[in-house]
């Protein structure tokens, strides 16, 4: 599964919530919900997205870890180098 | 035969245009159906249809501005015969090869218009004014020889297809709705506000336990147990859930939560969630997150937008603890629920963490008095701390 650019899909599911957001200007390592202004109901829209779009399980319990870009994409490339994905 | 009508979506609601038709002459429409999309100061919005028929005419056309309760279609019942229009075309001779699908306008037989007393219809003349068309000099294929849509199109037609959607979203015209309904509120409603700081800890690990198992697609948000508290609270509290109208308060049978959803850029719309008592958790979900969605993109219901029965807005997990609301007329509630934060709190002597949410109410005094309202919020409290039960 390498070789996906996990951060254009970010990129990109991000632009679907919030297309008014310059993505180069996004701190890695800022809650990304206060950057883009993400309400719950947008930050779960983007985890479904990142699920059905990576096929990797993302438990809810580990919703924090991809507040920022930063722990998004470490999180999401430790998902996609161990184990099959989920679905 | 049944007029149907350009609705009142809201309080505040004068006028509204005609977008697109979502249905044909011809078409048999059933109670609840989107018939049409109607362009207001709210964006976008499709309306539903009230009545069971056939669509026997439309009367108005695409691009016309009309005030509410202007007939926009004549919907007849089944078995009812159709209508004939005003002016009746004659039969056409049988030598002469029949037109393309679409019957030909006819001449009207005498109604020539006196001059100065051109009939143009409201889209028409809108078009003739974008397209800078002199009405003076087209004849009307109308009835009575009225200008409509068609004889501007034939005249000046568009460089290019024009889009069937509204332009992008309008921020002053929201602005200007919001301004409008605020103020009256402000003006009108004795308002009286109450707080209350409710241990939600029960709630956050019944989700959370419930969200373990699920794909993220099917998960909860805290957001749907509140409008559910909410919308039961109102069971034993109905003087909460209705409308207050030419100075009398009626309760309503259902509560039909306004869900108070930020538009991004500025502005807000708080689309109702139908008989939200009633659903169960992951239905009352779902619907949010239809509603949601459809209002980023600017397409909501008519009866989403016209009947909300009290309105709930919730933070989730940023912003600010406590927000006050301004309750939309005519309603006379709305529930304010702030970030979900950790907080030391003590319980049975013991100070523990524990999550907690501010829940506020604003309501109307002419209605109800603070002491219910104290034990409104105070249901809705007990409420949140059964989620399982919800």
């Amino acid at each position: 599964m390498s070789g996906i650019d996990i951060l254009a899909v970010i990129r990109e599911e991000l632009a679907r919530l919030a297309p008014e957001i310059e993505f180069a200007d996004l701190d890695p390592a800022v809650d990304l919900r206060e950057q883009a202004d993400l309400d719950s109901m947008d930050f779960l829209n983007l985890i479904t997205a990142l699920h059905h779009r990576l096929g990797v399980d993302i438990p809810d319990a580990d919703g924090r870890q991809l507040t920022t870009l930063e722990g998004a994409v470490g999180y999401l490339q430790g998902k996609l180098a161990g184990g099959p994905p989920s679905a | 035969m049944i007029e149907f009508r350009m609705p009142s979506l809201g309080a505040d609601m004068e006028a509204g245009t005609l977008v697109e038709w979502l249905v044909k002459p011809g078409e048999t429409v059933r109670r609840g159906d989107i018939v049409a999309v109607v362009e207001t100061q709210k964006g976008a919005i499709e309306i539903e249809i009230f009545d069971t028929g056939v669509v026997d005419r439309q009367l108005i056309e695409p691009g016309a501005t009309v005030p509410v309760g202007t007939p926009l279609a004549l919907i007849r019942s089944e078995g009812e015969p159709s209508q004939p229009p005003p002016v009746q075309a004659p039969a056409p001779a049988p030598a002469a090869p029949p037109p393309a699908a679409k019957p030909a306008p006819v001449a009207p037989p005498v109604a020539q218009p006196a001059p100065g007393q051109i009939h143009v219809s409201p889209a028409a003349r809108r078009l003739a004014a974008e397209r800078g068309v002199d009405l003076s000099r087209l004849t009307g294929t109308g009835p009575d020889g009225a200008i409509v849509l068609a004889d501007v199109e034939a005249a000046a037609p568009a460089a290019a297809p024009s889009a069937a959607r509204p332009a992008a979203f309008d921020f002053s015209q929201m602005r200007t709705a919001i301004a409008a309904a605020m103020s009256r509120s402000k003006r009108e409603i004795p308002h009286y506000y109450l707080s209350d700081t409710i241990d939600i800890q029960a709630a956050v690990d019944w989700v959370a336990r419930a969200n373990a198992e699920r794909p993220p697609d099917r998960r909860l948000l805290l957001g749907a147990l509140f409008i559910k508290a909410v919308a039961t609270a109102t069971r034993a509290y109905p003087e909460f859930n209705g409308l207050l109208q030419d100075g009398v308060f009626r309760p309503a049978p259902a509560a039909h939560v306004g869900l108070a959803i930020a538009i991004r850029g500025g502005g807000l719309v708080a689309p109702a969630i139908h008989g939200a008592a009633d659903l169960d958790l992951d239905t009352l979900m779902a619907q949010m997150r239809d509603l949601v969605g459809r209002v980023r993109v600017g397409r909501f219901r008519s009866s989403e937008i016209a009947d909300p029965t009290i309105t709930v807005s919730s933070l989730g997990d940023r912003g600010v603890e406590a927000l006050y609301g301004v309750i939309y007329p005519p309603q006379v509630a709305i529930v304010g629920f702030g970030k979900v934060v950790e907080r030391p709190w003590v319980t049975a002597g013991v100070v523990a963490p524990r999550q907690v949410v501010t829940a506020t109410l604003a309501a109307d005094h002419r209605v109800s008095d603070g002491h219910r309202g104290a034990l409104f919020l105070g249901e809705i409290g007990r409420l949140l701390q059964q989620p399982e039960a919800l």
